[in-house]
């Protein structure tokens, strides 16, 4: 190993690398379980295969980004954000649907053959982008103003995601541009003020909630006092939001609003959307504490599950090793978050501190949107479970980050930290 | 910005804080599912997986009074198919009419019964026959949702001759499903219809098993044994009856496919019931898997009307049978005993405002009432019935059970009908419409007075016995008998006497047996545009009596060709009496 590495041997942040190696083990034994089904296609039955193929790739990809230095990837976060967002616009003309997300248009083929989705390169490219923006913008932000380049690097490729229309890689970007920037020390009035319109979209269906919600937002303007023309602005979006939600509505595709109404209530449309959720209900209740053994889980073995090893994997989790498995998934999913934040916060730079934190929240929202998924928790957005969900991409920009986590932790300050993990 | 390590401390412990709340909301969550609301899942998600294939029990067998068999059960075949919609049914359906025979009717069949319990295999052919289970077992894997299972198949060996007994079984009507008899009933289940199989439904009904199988998310059946433990289906005790299977069987041969009419035999201590037999018959096997609905069109316009069971729900002018009946309430009312006569002597007719026929025209003379009763003579009972007067021989009618039916243990028994009093008249024919002449017809067994074969065969066992008329039983049990007749010993004795005179030297003379002593009375009725009737209720032996035998044939001309059929029955009963095997009914 010595001969190997040119990193020290003690630099190299060993939970932060096991626990992403536990998870992704967990990971592809769920996608074989997933493949043992009745009546499989050796397509399914072979997926672990594969996915352990891209675990292998992933690995040296990882090996060959963790010997570069965080200088490097400073450098590459330019041409990887251009290169991203120019396959995002090129999906928009050749792209396919696959999955959950037939629909979407979200996939680069060559000669029929899915090669990937340029939006799982856009996160990590947007992630460094902005954090090479807010690392350079050295003076305090007070006013929304000042907000304008984070916001248009952010901007470009989520109105490009949107367009697909992805609406849950779109909420990913939404959730690293505010996880970002608070980081970046935005003070909180500013990022609610910035998150002002987007909620007023959402409660805009309740004209009580909406109003109580405009009256704290005017109280906000008026005691955080921003500029007059800005204040005006936000309140003028907010009306404006409250007022053009329903139209915004009737824009959304019937599958859209499908999903939507489904997560405020399953019964909908029991048979459809709606029965996707629901039997991913009942395979994770029916785990009970111990579940119904690996491989062995009837829901998923009948096909009453959809999305067994993509969208929904998190549910043969719970089917099948019942609550503790779910917990030891939960628990290495925190344990990786705590241990990433510590990272960020031992960063010896405020770039390498701010990708840290950015990936961190990019996977946050992943699990928190995919697993609240399967218990109907959150609505179905077909966004994967980072290290679980079968696909060859996904689990190559997943260990990319976890090579460039690694790297920013080899170089980061030697200081104790709160937490000791 | 600000990057001071201790502001990014502060931040980090901010999105710890978080980050811990996050997954605490989470894990509480799936607490809530996984632990707390585990069984209501498990429930679903074994809802999801097994579908119930129901195993239908076998129907309890049928005993005549020797132990031989009446109904039995086959092993035999059903195929059903679990489809998840009524589209993919369809289409599993056009599939399998390519193998085998299935016409529309079928299919649209086991389409109706796919919508009345979807979760529920929907029967295609309750009883398929071994040759459509072979083909459909060798190409199985084709038609994934076929379920081929044993189903017990009702089986009567005397069918042709057991329709007005024992009826049939078949599916139950989808309007009976709803009825509170039936609630414990599922679409597709087999159900007694008619006779003994839909009285003693709750009796020979057979316990349902269930057995279970897995399926798929789209209702493909993907493992079909050892899912879960079978609950096997269990077979009723035995139902023991009264019955002589080879009575009924004579019964059928006599009447074969020429006459109709019916008889009864009962036995007159107990009301056992012998025999009750309806002719023209036809076999009940036909009914069983589904009546074929050429075979029942072919039943129900037969213009002699097989599906009328003329034993118990053919009402018919009792004719000179009746004629015991003005006799005893004569006799009740102390107005008569044997040896009275007539004031007019019998001259082939008698004049009350018309002519009122005797049967005879070169008339009876001066009789007796016990010749009377042996010859017939109508005269002589238009007489008595005039002494008895209108109103006190319907009272009288009334008290011997002639407006009653018998309660005999069986289904669709008509009442008889006999006017209670003669606000009848006034309400059938008007006020005017009618005079007091009536009562001479009514003396003679004619007019308004319809009564079954049963009711007059019940009428006779009292006769026969000691006053006291039995319910006819076809099941054994407790026998139950109700005194109708107010008669001493011997004015009862003087009756059976004269009723042994008819068969000895009296107008059933013809139809007397070598060695038995019978006694009965012939029957002839008057039937608008048709043939007379022919009846004779009688019983034998005549000083012990062990079979009374009401037999009525439709346009049989005169009484003397039914007393012949009747004491033919007689004498085979009683010369192929066995001992009784022990077989009792729980």
């Amino acid at each position: 190993m010595a001969g190997i590495s040119v990193l020290r041997r003690q630099s190299i942040d060993v939970p932060l690398l096991v626990i992403a190696l536990l998870l992704t083990g967990f990971g592809i034994a769920m996608v074989f379980s997933a493949g043992q089904i009745d009546s499989p296609t050796p397509i399914i039955e072979n997926a672990w295969k594969r996915q352990l193929g891209w675990f292998g790739a992933a690995l040296m990809a990882t090996w060959i980004i963790s010997r570069g230095s965080v200088r490097l990837i400073e450098w590459s976060a330019w041409p990887l954000y251009a290169l991203s967002c120019t396959l995002l616009l090129l999906v928009l003309f050749v792209g396919t649907g696959a999955g959950t997300a037939a629909s979407v248009k979200g996939w680069l083929s060559i000669g029929g053959v899915r090669i990937g989705q340029p939006a799982e390169l856009a996160k990590l490219a947007t992630t460094l982008m902005l954090a090479r923006v807010l690392a350079a913008q050295r003076e305090s932000i007070r006013s929304l103003m000042d907000l304008w380049r984070p916001l248009l690097v952010v901007g470009v490729p989520w109105l490009l995601v949107m367009a697909q229309p992805d609406l849950g890689t779109g909420i990913v970007f939404i959730g690293i541009c505010f996880a970002m920037l608070f980081w970046a020390g935005v003070p909180w009035p500013l990022l609610l003020l910035l998150a002002s319109p987007g909620i007023s979209l959402v409660l805009a269906f309740s004209t009580g909630i909406w109003g109580a919600w405009f009256l704290i937002l005017v109280a906000l303007v008026l005691w955080y006092r921003p500029y007059l023309l800005e204040g005006v602005v936000i309140v003028l979006m907010n009306v404006i939001m409250g007022g053009v939600a329903p139209i915004l509505w009737d824009k959304l595709k019937p599958y859209q609003q499908k999903r939507l109404l489904v997560f405020l209530d399953p019964n909908v449309d029991p048979q459809a959307s709606g029965y996707h959720v629901t039997q991913s209900k009942v395979a994770i209740g029916s785990g009970g504490l111990f579940g119904k053994g690996f491989t062995l889980g009837s829901q998923k073995r009948l096909k009453f599950l959809p999305e067994r090893h993509t969208d929904f994997i998190f549910s043969v989790v719970g089917e099948e090793l019942g609550f503790i498995g779910v917990s030891i998934a939960l628990s290495l999913f925190l344990a990786l978050f705590l241990r990433t934040t510590r990272v960020a916060s031992r960063a010896n730079d405020a770039f390498p501190s701010l990708v840290a934190f950015g990936l961190v929240s990019a996977w946050f929202v992943h699990v928190m949107v995919n697993v609240g998924m399967t218990l109907n928790l959150m609505p179905v957005t077909g966004i994967p479970l980072p290290f679980f969900s079968y696909g060859g991409s996904f689990l190559l920009v997943s260990w990319t980050a976890v090579a460039v986590l690694l790297r920013i932790s080899a170089e980061g300050r030697g200081q104790p930290d709160a937490i000791g993990l | 910005m600000s990057y001071h390590p201790n502001a990014i401390l502060r931040r980090a412990r901010l999105a710890r804080v978080l980050l811990f709340a996050s997954f605490v909301a989470l894990g509480g969550a799936f607490f809530r599912a996984q632990v707390l609301q585990n069984a209501e899942y498990v429930l679903q998600s074994e809802n999801n997986r097994l579908r119930e294939v129901p195993l239908p029990g076998a129907r309890g067998t049928i005993y005549d009074r020797h132990g031989e068999v009446i109904a039995e059960n086959l092993p035999g075949y059903s195929v059903s198919i679990l489809s998840p919609t009524e589209d993919s049914l369809r289409s599993a359906l056009t599939t399998l009419s390519k193998v085998i025979q299935i016409d529309s009717a079928q299919q649209e069949l086991a389409v109706r019964r796919f919508r009345r319990a979807r979760t529920r295999p929907a029967v295609i052919f309750n009883d398929a026959s071994f040759q459509v289970v072979s083909v459909l077992e060798e190409r199985r894997v084709e038609f994934p949702g076929l379920i081929i299972q044993s189903s017990p198949k009702r089986y009567y060996p005397d069918g042709a001759a057991m329709a007005a007994l024992i009826g049939y079984t078949g599916e139950i009507a989808e309007d009976d499903l709803s009825k509170p008899k039936y609630e414990s009933y599922k679409a597709g289940q087999q159900v007694g219809k008619t006779g003994l199989e839909l009285q003693y439904e709750a009796q020979l009904r057979g316990k349902e098993g269930r057995r279970f199988v897995e399926v798929d998310a789209r209702n493909r059946v993907v493992r079909d044994a050892g899912v879960r433990p079978e609950e096997q289906p269990e077979a009723p005790p035995a139902l023991r009856t009264n019955i002589d299977l080879d009575l009924q069987r004579f019964a059928h041969e006599y009447f074969g496919d020429s006459l109709r009419g019916a008889v009864v035999a009962l036995d007159p201590k107990t009301g056992g019931v012998l025999s009750l037999y309806s002719a023209p018959s036809y076999d009940i096997n036909k009914f069983i898997g589904g009546v074929s609905s050429s075979f029942y069109e072919s039943l129900r316009v037969d213009p002699h009307r097989p599906l009328v069971n003329r034993a118990l729900s053919g009402t018919y002018a009792p004719a000179s049978t009746w004629k015991l009946a003005t006799a005893i309430i004569g006799m009740e009312l102390g107005l008569v005993t044997m040896e009275t006569r007539m004031q007019t002597p019998c001259t082939g007719g008698y004049y009350y405002g018309r002519v009122f026929k005797c049967w005879d025209k070169r008339g009876h003379g001066d009789v007796t009432l016990a010749q009377a009763i042996a010859k017939s003579c109508d005269v002589y009972f238009y007489q008595l019935g005039l002494k008895i007067g209108l109103t006190r021989l319907l009272a009288g009618g009334v008290s011997l059970g002639f407006r009653d039916s018998t309660g005999v243990d069986l289904p669709n028994e008509r009442t008889p009908r006999w006017p209670e009093s003669t606000a009848y008249f006034d309400k059938r024919y008007g006020a005017r419409g009618w005079n007091r002449s009536v009562v001479l017809s009514l003396a003679i067994g004619q007019a308004d007075n319809a009564q079954t074969p049963l009711s007059m065969a019940r009428f006779y066992s009292a006769m026969a016995t000691d006053g006291m008329a039995p319910t006819p039983q076809v099941v054994m049990r407790d026998p139950e008998r109700k005194q109708i007749l107010n008669l001493d010993k011997a004015q009862l004795a003087s009756i059976q006497l004269a009723l042994a005179d008819v068969v000895s030297r009296g107008t059933a003379a013809g139809a007397q047996i070598q060695g038995l002593t019978i006694a009965g009375k012939t029957g002839t009725a008057q039937v608008n545009g048709q043939l007379d009737n022919a009846w004779f209720v009688g019983y034998a032996p005549a000083n012990d009596p062990k079979i009374v035998v009401a037999i009525i044939i439709e346009e049989g001309l005169h009484g003397s060709t039914a007393a012949r059929a009747a004491t033919k029955m007689m004498e085979r009963y009683l010369k192929t009496r066995l001992t009784m095997t022990a077989i009792v009914n729980d």
